[in-house]
């Protein structure tokens, strides 16, 4: 096919521009000096410096806490909308509400959830954060998941039905195999979107709990701090690894699809 | 035929149930409060008092609320804009790269985009700070230093880096679906390949255009944390007044007035995108 050569100026300047400043953390991270901006050698003694700070290690905790719960009850109740959507509903209406949450602003969801625990005298922390963090994982799980579903072929529920079991047996024994990967993409996408979520753990955190991004959030807003070059890369290398896991956990769920 | 729609509903109600009354809970309830309150006065002590009056969007109009608002407009069409000049050529590369080539290529544009989203911020801030690497590269030139950090173009470059994956990708699929037969033809007719792009590419990619304009738009104009990272707190947008109403000054019928003018500033925009794409 042809490719104008001229196109590839914008799309390696869009690669510069998206990797840049991604280099500089890494590079810098190893930086033996105290600068921010020139290197003066190689160290590890950033990493040393951020494995002795509490208030990361807590803040990694509960980051933790809170992926590992939200990604639970929004997969299983994700999964549940999207069978329920795609088999037992017609209604367009009902498709836009489960997507709301996905499209809504973060901020908009943030200050009404900050408002309903406020009226509903919900003790904000990190059970707060889990369960604002499955209303808009959900939303993606079960865009996921229905992707999957429409892919798949009804008839093997009908004969399942026809062959006398009952909605759950069908339902365990036969739709769930075929959504597996689905499900498993929708999980993952899940944990990686409330690993990085900001504003609404901001807002609905209270002033007792951090998140991770709340942690860094608060350690580089009054200025430049090495040790988060050294963070920054650890989870550069998480995130990079998820990614190609589940890249590759797609691609071996396509090639069974194709067989 | 009785039992098996009975068993249909009840189907129905196990899946749906769950997944709609948390929804219910936690959004729309939210929502009908942030609504409402827009509505009740700020109490003397930070409080609420649930008595009506219009006095909320009084304030709103203020001259100063509006050049807020007219600011945000500004800094995420400028992004937007950007996106899109450099994301359609990028997209277009992409959707005509040999397929194992293509995968690579869009794996590349999305990482960076699930890296955490407050350290790729904290790493513009070295690269454009004052003795950054930007004006480093810049004194190799006998240019500079100049003054790169907390103004409006570091807005814009950190909205944009945050969301140029969500341009790209619309973009490559609108593209990637196009039949190539289509411009042999129009180039068969005659046209020039600028032709053929202004009068059948574009067109076609349309739709592909105004969602990922949409993508970009939307998390730009509601941002606080980026003008507040990079641009040091001295732009003010519609997102850093949202934020100070509810965190600083406590004031949640203010706050939830200028959450509703948000929304209602996207729902037009949604409906002028949906109109925009099927008129193409």
């Amino acid at each position: 096919m042809r490719r104008p050569r001229l196109l590839y100026i914008p799309f390696w300047a869009t690669l510069v521009f998206l990797y840049a400043p991604i280099a500089v953390l890494v590079v810098m991270s190893f930086n033996s000096g105290d600068s921010a901006y020139t290197f003066e050698g190689f160290s590890l003694k950033w990493y040393g410096v951020l494995a002795e700070n509490e208030r990361v290690l807590d803040g990694l905790v509960n980051t933790l806490i809170v992926a590992a719960g939200s990604t639970v009850l929004a997969t299983v109740l994700g999964t549940l909308l999207a069978v329920g959507l795609a088999r037992h509903t017609r209604s367009r209406s009902l498709d836009a509400v489960a997507l709301m949450p996905a499209v809504l602003p973060d901020l908009v969801l943030a200050i009404g959830l900050l408002m309903f625990y406020g009226l509903v005298q919900f003790t904000l922390g990190v059970t707060s954060v889990i369960l604002a963090h499955a209303v808009f994982s959900m939303a993606f799980v079960a865009a996921v998941v229905r992707t999957r579903l429409t892919g798949a072929d009804p008839s093997l529920e009908e004969a399942s039905r026809d062959l006398g079991a009952g909605p759950v047996t069908t339902f365990v024994r036969v739709t769930l195999p075929q959504l597996t990967p689905g499900i498993v993409a929708g999980a993952l996408l899940a944990f990686t979107l409330s690993l990085d979520e900001f504003v609404i753990a901001f807002f609905t955190i209270g002033n007792l709990e951090q998140t991770l991004p709340i942690v860094i959030y608060s350690m580089v807003r009054f200025g430049v701090e090495p040790q988060i070059n050294a963070l920054g890369t650890l989870l550069l290398l998480v995130s990079f690894t998820a990614v190609i896991i589940g890249q590759r956990m797609t691609r071996i769920g396509e090639a069974r699809a194709q067989d | 035929m009785t039992t098996s729609r009975g068993r249909h509903r009840l189907g129905a109600l196990v899946f749906l149930a769950p997944g709609l009354t948390y929804i219910v809970v936690l959004v729309l309830v939210p929502l009908a409060l942030v609504l409402s309150f827009t509505f009740f006065q700020r109490g003397r002590f930070g409080g609420v008092i649930y008595e009506f009056t219009t006095e909320n969007f009084a304030r709103a109009i203020d001259p100063l609320y509006l050049g807020v608002v007219g600011t945000s407009l500004k800094i995420a069409a400028l992004t937007t804009l950007i996106a899109l000049a450099l994301g359609y050529p990028t997209a277009y590369l992409i959707a005509r790269l040999p397929r194992r080539w293509k995968t690579i290529a869009l794996i590349a544009i999305v990482l960076p985009f699930w890296t955490n989203f407050i350290i790729r911020m904290y790493a513009w801030i070295i690269l454009l700070n004052g003795p950054g690497l930007v004006n480093s590269g810049f004194e190799l030139f006998g240019l500079g230093p100049y003054e790169l950090l907390y103004n409006q173009g570091a807005i814009v470059a950190g909205l944009l880096y945050s969301y140029l994956p969500l341009m790209v990708l619309p973009l490559y699929a609108a593209i990637e679906k196009l039949d190539p037969q289509l411009r042999e033809a129009s180039a068969n007719l005659g046209a020039s390949g600028f032709t053929t792009f202004r009068r059948v590419t574009l067109p076609l990619t349309l739709p592909g255009v105004l969602t990922g304009s949409m993508f970009v738009f939307v998390p730009s104009f509601a941002n606080f944390v980026i003008p507040e990272m990079l641009g040091g707190g001295k732009t003010l947008m519609v997102g850093n007044l949202i934020r100070n109403e509810f965190l600083k000054a406590r004031d949640w019928p203010f706050g939830s007035t200028l959450a509703t003018a948000l929304v209602a500033v996207l729902v037009l925009l949604l409906l002028a995108q949906a109109w925009a794409a099927r008129r193409a």
